[in-house]
């Protein structure tokens, strides 16, 4: 995930990726293969690549967007439409209904889902997404981004994202890259970027001063601590919801701590008020990095 | 009658009129694929646009008699020189159509294009030109009909077609000859402009857009 304002350089440096921008020096290897040792068309068909007004065909229909990739690669018919019903599957649109739809007949959010189905067609090892919920409202974005987990959770490729929300880099990211003016200013998992932020530039760029700002970055498995004997009767929270969330249901329970449990509703730690203070303090986390 | 020529020789008119479509489409034929290759040109080399776009609009400005006098001493007489001039003259509307529709095609979806994995060509034939049809053929539709009327001139270089009766009508004193003329040519140009607005209505682009409106 490349996160950043706003001519950071983050989508200069994704489009050097798929050598839509050439570097003036260095070089770039994916899987230890220099790219420019690649024709360029080639390299792309094996890079998926979604943006963020989508760059749909407008010309096309559908089913011949999400085709063009297989179309390049000279797939035959029959596995190119096969492959094209599957996509649409699995981005939550029903092959049927829309395959023969032209892009102008689709909402944001649906012409964004086709956009992703495109750039899988090919299943490419390596994705490249250029804020491609950027231009869509908050919900559909929301959808848009489980969807996204969901699909990457069962097809598990690489995907450089990039993003200046930082929301969406932490609930979508593995790895955060913090850019700034064309260099990279932190690399690391969302929780180390927001509890750990590498100076003040990352600091303001997530929010890091504000408590609950935080508190709505970090899950609550970050602050959990073992569970007590007695566990009866207390209010649970998601293992991976954010401790925003558990604060709120701490203060209106009025319960003294909460349960934290795992997707199957196993507890697995337990959460007070004092545990949630203790993630507040920077002091404990922060005290070994020096900018 | 001014009508009689044209409703007593209608087989006179219908094989003077076949010519004529012959050296229409003939010339559209060549001058498309020039104007084509000078759009394109133009459109991708932005230093040369505007002097190509300046040289086909200054030929449009010479006048077409004097063009076609101007060309018989070297071209002799014929079909020559009137494709030559139809094929000058048609460039104006062509390639101010295929640049204008060329720039008019959005960046971001030439960018997935090339994004995708098209190699140059395959941006343009795919993607580049069908986006730009539309316009394109707005452009030859103009051309067409411009042609269609130009081509009369064919007639004073004995080249055939609707100009013949145009010219020797004129020549005769012989009104009725020169309206059978005119009624023709005004026929065959409504004609290309309809054919053409139909083709029109057919491309990827406006099926695109009808189905958009359709929602």
């Amino acid at each position: 995930m490349l996160l950043g304002p706003s001519g950071c350089g983050k989508t200069t440096l994704l489009k050097m990726i798929n050598r839509i921008y050439e570097p003036t020096s260095g070089t770039i290897e994916i899987d230890g293969l220099d790219i420019t040792s690649i024709d360029a068309p080639e390299l792309r068909r094996q890079i998926g690549y979604v943006i963020q007004q989508t760059g749909l065909f407008p010309h096309m229909k559908v089913g011949a967007n999400v085709a063009v990739v297989p179309k390049l690669l000279h797939w035959d018919n029959a596995r190119t439409d096969e492959r094209v019903r599957e996509l649409l599957d699995l981005v939550g649109l029903p092959p049927d209904d829309y395959v023969n739809r032209y892009p102008t007949q689709l909402s944001g959010g649906e012409q964004q889902r086709v956009g992703l189905a495109r750039a899988l067609a090919a299943s490419p090892p390596t994705m490249l997404m250029d804020e491609p919920f950027g231009a869509l409202d908050a919900i559909t974005r929301t959808r848009l981004q489980d969807e996204l987990r969901r699909i990457h959770r069962r097809i598990s490729q690489t995907v450089l994202f990039v993003t200046h929300d930082i929301e969406e880099a932490v609930s979508l990211a593995d790895r955060i890259v913090v850019m700034r003016e064309g260099s990279i200013v932190q690399v690391g998992t969302p929780l180390q970027i927001v509890s750990e932020p590498a100076n003040d530039f990352v600091s303001d760029l997530v929010g890091a001063q504000d408590v609950l700002r935080r508190f709505s970055l970090m899950p609550a498995r970050a602050a959990m601590e073992p569970l007590p004997e007695h566990v009866n009767g207390m209010p649970a929270v998601d293992a991976d919801s954010f401790l925003r969330e558990a604060l709120g249901v701490l203060v209106e329970s009025g319960a003294p701590y909460l349960l934290v449990t795992e997707q199957d509703g196993t507890a697995v730690g337990s959460l007070s008020m004092n545990a949630i203070q203790r993630a507040a303090s920077p002091s404990g986390n922060q005290a070994d990095h020096v900018s | 009658m001014y009508l009689d020529y044209f409703l007593e020789n209608l087989d006179v008119v219908g094989e003077l009129t076949i010519e004529h479509i012959r050296i229409s489409i003939l010339a559209l034929a060549i001058a498309l694929p020039l104007a084509l290759a000078l759009g394109i040109i133009a459109v991708l080399l932005r230093p040369i646009r505007q002097p190509i776009m300046w040289i086909v609009g200054a030929l449009y400005t010479i006048p077409s008699l004097a063009m076609i006098a101007f060309l018989i001493p070297s071209q002799g007489l014929g079909l020559r020189p009137t494709l030559i001039l139809l094929v000058l003259y048609a460039q104006v509307f062509l390639v101010r159509n295929i640049v204008t529709g060329m720039i008019g095609v959005d960046r971001a979806v030439l960018e997935a294009a090339q994004g995708v994995g098209m190699t140059p060509v395959q941006v343009l034939v795919k993607v580049w030109l069908p986006m730009a049809l539309p316009v394109i053929l707005a452009g030859v539709r103009i051309t067409l009909t411009t042609t269609i009327g130009l081509a009369v001139l064919g007639g004073w270089v004995a080249a055939g077609g609707l100009g013949e009766l145009l010219f020797t009508g004129i020549g005769t004193n012989n009104p009725s000859r020169v309206m059978a003329g005119v009624i023709a040519i005004v026929i065959l140009a409504l004609a290309a402009d309809l054919l053409l607005r139909g083709i029109e209505t057919l491309t990827p682009v406006a099926r695109a857009r009808r189905a958009g409106s359709k929602r």
